[in-house]
C-alpha cells in the first residue's frame, strides 16, 4: 500500500465515521427533542394530542388533587391561560402551590395533560428559566420578590 | 485579621504568578538557566499562598466566623463538623478558590518534578500555567472574593443548601476538580511545545504521567458525582444527561483520547499535530464547562447564586485561552514535523480509530449540550434535550469503539495482522456470545439489549487480559513460566488491562440496569409490598427523629428475600428549618452487587404512605468499574519509564527486563 493510498483509507474511515455520526445527530434531533411551552402558547396555537412537549408555569393556587392510587390532578398556569395536569408518581419535594414547575408529558384528546415527569428543584429559590421567562411575557414576574431568578 | 490575611495571601498570588508567567518564558526565550529556574521555586510559594488562603477560610467555616458574607451565607453554626469544612467548597467563591488551589498545585508539582522534564519545556509549561493562575485569581479577587465582610456580622448563618449537606460533597468536587483542572497542565504541556517549536517522544513521556492523573481523578470524580446523584436525588437514576454532567464528560471523553494518541506519540513519534490539539481541545472543554457551570447559562444545582458579571469574566477568559492557544496552534503546529508512517491496521491504525471514535461522540455530546443554548439564541424556542437524544446518539458509536478494544490492546505496531488478532480473540468473543445467549435464555422475554450489553462486557474483560495470555503464553510454554513472564509485564500493560476491565466491568452494569424494575406503592403499616428480583418489603413504622440541623420522618422498612428476613432500609422525608426545604433520604440495602433502593413519598388521601421501590441488579458495578479503570491508570503511572533517574532496584531487577515485542 502506497502511502497516498494509506491516507486515503484514513481519510475514508473518518469521513464514514463522521458520516455516520452526522447521521445519528440529525435523526436523534428529529425524534428526540422536546419543545418548552407555557399555557397561554398553548391556548394560543393549539398542540396536537401525543406530541411530547415540556409544560411550565406556576402550580396554580389550590389546584392540586390527589385522586388515590399516587395520581395527582393539577393546574398550571402562567397567568394567561391554564392546562389541567394529571400525574401518576412521588412529586419532587419542593413542589407547591403558586412555585413554578416543568412537566413533560403530552396532551390526550381531552386536553388533559399527562405528565410523566414532574422535575425537581434543588433549592427553594430556584425559578426554572423557562418558568420565568413565560411569566414575564405574561406580566405576572415580580421583581424583587421572594423567588428571584437564581435559576 | 486572619480574614485579611487569607485575602491579602491571594493578592500576592497574582503577583506572584505574574512573575511565575513572566520570568521562566523569558528564560526559556533567551536561554538562561538561572531565569527558566525561578518557575519551580516561584510556583511552590503561589501554591502555598493559595493554600494559606484555603485554609483561612477553612478555619472560618470551621469556627462559624459569621462576619464573612461567604461563611455566613452558606453555612450555620448548628451544621455538622464535617459539613460545615464541606461548605467551603459548596458555593461560588469557594469552589473557584478550590479551583485555583488545584491549579497552583499542578504548577506546583511540575516545579519540584526535578529529573523528568526537560529544563525548558519545564520553564515554558510553568510560565503557562502562572498565565493560567492570574487569569482566575483576577476573577476571583474581582468578582468572586470569598473574604468579603458583612458588618454587623449576623449572629446566626442561612445554612448550605440540604441538598449539598452530604458526604457526596465531601468527596466529589475535589476529585472532579483535580481531574478537571488537572488537564490545565496538559494544555501547559502542549503550549510550551509550540512556543518552543519542537515536540518530541520525550514531550510524550514526560505529559504521560500528568495526563494519567488528571483523568484517574476525573474518573472518580464523575464516579462519585454520579453516585451521589443516585442516592440524594431520590429518582434511582444514575446518570440524567444534565448539561452540568455533560460538562464534566467532555474533558473526560477527549481525555481518554489524549492518552491514547500520547501513546502512539511516545512509541513511534506519530499524531503530533492532532495529539497537541486535543490537548488544547480538553483543557478549553474544562474551561467551558466551568464557564456553562458558573455563569448561569445552565439551571441545576451546580449553579450557586448568579451574577452576569462573573459570566462575562469568564467567557473573556474563556476566549482568552482558546482562541489564543489555537491562534498558536495554528501558527507554529506546521512546524511539528511528522514522524512514522503506519499501515491502517496496525496498533497505531486502532488508537487513531479509538481517537476517531472519541472524538466524535465527544462532538455529538457537545451538540446536544449546546443547541438547545444555541437555539434560544438564535429563534427564541425553547427546546429541551435530554436522554434519548444522548443515548440515540453516544451509543452508537460507542458500541464499535467497544469492540474494537481488545484488538488495539495486541495489534503489532506498524502492520499488524488483524486475521491473527482476531483469531487469538476467538475465544473471548465465543465466551462472550455463550454468555449472551445463556443469559437471554434464563430472561426470555425479557430487555433483548441487557444480555447482548453483558456479553460486550464479558468480552471487553476476557479481551483486555488476551493481552497478557498473548504476552506470556504460547503453547508449549508451561504455566509457571507464562505467570513470571506475566508478572514482569511493564506496568503500564498491566494499567491498560486494568482500565480497559474495568470498562468492561461499567458496562455489565449499565446494561444490567434494564432489568431493574420500579414499583409505585400505597402502603399502610404491616402491609408487604413486592420490590423485585425476588424481594419484598414490609412497611415497620413511620417515626420521627430529630437530626442536629433538621427534623425527619423516618419510614423503616423490613426486607424479605423467599420469605426469610434478610434486613432493613429506613427512608426519610427530612425538613430543614433554616431554609425551610423539605429533602428526601432514599434507603438503600445493598445485596452483592445489587441494591434495593426505596424512596419514602407523601402520605395519601386514605392514610397510607406513597412508596417508591426498585430493585437494581449489579448496578454497583456501574462504578465500581470506573474505580477498576482509575486503579488501571494509577498502576501506569507508576511504570518504569516514568521512574527514570529515580532509584532503581539493581540486585533483583525483573528477569524478563528484555525488550518485550511491540511495546
Amino acid at each position: 500500500m502506497t502511502r497516498k493510498q494509506r491516507r486515503l483509507v484514513m481519510i475514508g474511515g473518518a469521513g464514514a465515521v463522521l458520516a455516520v455520526a452526522l447521521g445519528l445527530v440529525l435523526v436523534a434531533m428529529r425524534d428526540t427533542i422536546v419543545f418548552f411551552r407555557a399555557p397561554s402558547e398553548i391556548a394560543a396555537q393549539g398542540v396536537d394530542p401525543g406530541v411530547r412537549f415540556r409544560l411550565g408555569g406556576l402550580v396554580e393556587d389550590g389546584s392540586i388533587r390527589h385522586a388515590g392510587d399516587q395520581v395527582v390532578l393539577f393546574r398550571v398556569t402562567d397567568g394567561g391561560a391554564t392546562v389541567d395536569v394529571r400525574y401518576r408518581g412521588h412529586l419532587p419535594d419542593l413542589f407547591r402551590e403558586g412555585q413554578g414547575v416543568v412537566t413533560e408529558g403530552a396532551l390526550d384528546g381531552a386536553g388533559l395533560f399527562v405528565a410523566d415527569t414532574v422535575l425537581a428543584r434543588h433549592d427553594e429559590n430556584y425559578m426554572p428559566r423557562e418558568v420565568a421567562d413565560a411569566l414575564k411575557q405574561q406580566g405576572l414576574w415580580q421583581h424583587g420578590g421572594d423567588a428571584p431568578p437564581t435559576q | 485579621m486572619l480574614i485579611e490575611a487569607g485575602h491579602f495571601a491571594l493578592a500576592l498570588a497574582l503577583g506572584l504568578s505574574l512573575v511565575q508567567f513572566a520570568v521562566p518564558l523569558w528564560g526559556a526565550r533567551t536561554n538562561d538557566p538561572v531565569l527558566m529556574s525561578v518557575g519551580g521555586p516561584v510556583s511552590v510559594a503561589v501554591f502555598l499562598l493559595v493554600a494559606f488562603s484555603f485554609g483561612v477560610l477553612t478555619h472560618a467555616y470551621m469556627v462559624s466566623d459569621f462576619s464573612v458574607l461567604n461563611v455566613y451565607a452558606n453555612s450555620h453554626s448548628a451544621k455538622p463538623m464535617i459539613y460545615k469544612i464541606t461548605g467551603v467548597w459548596g458555593n461560588h467563591e469557594g469552589s473557584m478558590l478550590l479551583w485555583i488551589l488545584i491549579l497552583a498545585l499542578f504548577g506546583a508539582m511540575v516545579g519540584v518534578a526535578r529529573n523528568s522534564v526537560p529544563p525548558k519545556l519545564r520553564a515554558n509549561t510553568i510560565a503557562v500555567q502562572g498565565a493560567v493562575t492570574i487569569a482566575f485569581l483576577l476573577f476571583l479577587l474581582m468578582t468572586s472574593n470569598p473574604f468579603e465582610r458583612l458588618t454587623p456580622a449576623p449572629f446566626e448563618g442561612q445554612d448550605l443548601n440540604p441538598v449539598l449537606q452530604d458526604l457526596g460533597l465531601a468527596i466529589h468536587p475535589p476529585l472532579l476538580y483535580i481531574g478537571y483542572v488537572g488537564f490545565s497542565i496538559t494544555f501547559a504541556f502542549a503550549m510550551a511545545a509550540l512556543i518552543e517549536g519542537k515536540i518530541d517522544a520525550v514531550w510524550a513521556r514526560a505529559v504521560r504521567p500528568w495526563t494519567l492523573a488528571a483523568w484517574l481523578f476525573l474518573t472518580l470524580g464523575i464516579s462519585m458525582g454520579s453516585y451521589w446523584a443516585y442516592y440524594e436525588l431520590g429518582w434511582g437514576g444514575w446518570w440524567f444527561w444534565d448539561p452540568v454532567e455533560n460538562a464534566s464528560l467532555l474533558p473526560w471523553i477527549l481525555g481518554t483520547a489524549l492518552i491514547h494518541s500520547t501513546v502512539v506519540m511516545e512509541k513511534r513519534e506519530a499524531l503530533k499535530v492532532w495529539t497537541i490539539l486535543l490537548a488544547i481541545l480538553t483543557f478549553s472543554l474544562s474551561l467551558m464547562g466551568t464557564f456553562l457551570v458558573r455563569s448561569g447559562v445552565l439551571t441545576s444545582v451546580h449553579a450557586f447564586a448568579v451574577d452576569p458579571d462573573r459570566g462575562l469574566f469568564i467567557l473573556v477568559i474563556l476566549v482568552f485561552f482558546i482562541g489564543g492557544s489555537l491562534a498558536l496552534f495554528a501558527w507554529r503546529a506546521p512546524l511539528l514535523r511528522q514522524g512514522g508512517v503506519f499501515a491502517p491496521v496496525s496498533r497505531e491504525g486502532a488508537l487513531v480509530m479509538n481517537n476517531l471514535f472519541l472524538a466524535t461522540a465527544c462532538a455529538t455530546v457537545l451538540i446536544g449540550t449546546l443547541y438547545p443554548l444555541a437555539l434560544e439564541a438564535v429563534t427564541g424556542a425553547k427546546i429541551s434535550v435530554g436522554a434519548p437524544f444522548f443515548n440515540a446518539t453516544f451509543i452508537p458509536l460507542m458500541i464499535p469503539l467497544l469492540i474494537l478494544v481488545p484488538f488495539g490492546q495486541v495489534l503489532a505496531w506498524k502492520r499488524g495482522d488483524l486475521a491473527g488478532v482476531a483469531q487469538r480473540l476467538a475465544a473471548a468473543a465465543l465466551i462472550a456470545a455463550f454468555v449472551t445467549v445463556l443469559i437471554y435464555g434464563f430472561t426470555y422475554g425479557g430487555p433483548v439489549a441487557a444480555p447482548l450489553g453483558v456479553g460486550l462486557g464479558v468480552y471487553l474483560i476476557l479481551g483486555a487480559f488476551n493481552e497478557v495470555v498473548t504476552r506470556s503464553w504460547s503453547p508449549g510454554v508451561s504455566l509457571s513460566v507464562a505467570a513470571r513472564k506475566a508478572r514482569g509485564l511493564p506496568r503500564s500493560t498491566w494499567g491498560t488491562v486494568m482500565a480497559h476491565a474495568g470498562v468492561g466491568l461499567t458496562v455489565i452494569g449499565i446494561a444490567a440496569t434494564a432489568w431493574s424494575t420500579e414499583r409505585i406503592v400505597s402502603m399502610r403499616l404491616g402491609d408487604v409490598a413486592d420490590v423485585g428480583g425476588g424481594y419484598e418489603a414490609r412497611l415497620d413504622s413511620v417515626a420521627p427523629r430529630t437530626g442536629p440541623n433538621y427534623i425527619e420522618d423516618v419510614a423503616r422498612m423490613t426486607l424479605f428475600s423467599g420469605g426469610r428476613e434478610v434486613g432493613f432500609v429506613e427512608s426519610a422525608k427530612r425538613f430543614y428549618p433554616v431554609r425551610a426545604m423539605p429533602t428526601t433520604e432514599a434507603g438503600i440495602r445493598t445485596f452483592g452487587l445489587s441494591q434495593v433502593y426505596v424512596s419514602v413519598g407523601e402520605e395519601q388521601p386514605d392514610g397510607s404512605l406513597g412508596m417508591r421501590l426498585y430493585y437494581k441488579p449489579l448496578i454497583l458495578l456501574i462504578w465500581l468499574g470506573t474505580v477498576v479503570m482509575a486503579i488501571g491508570a494509577g498502576i501506569s503511572m507508576t511504570d518504569r519509564r516514568f521512574r527514570v533517574g529515580a532509584p532503581v532496584r539493581s540486585r533483583n531487577a525483573p528477569p524478563t527486563a528484555a525488550p518485550a515485542p511491540a511495546e
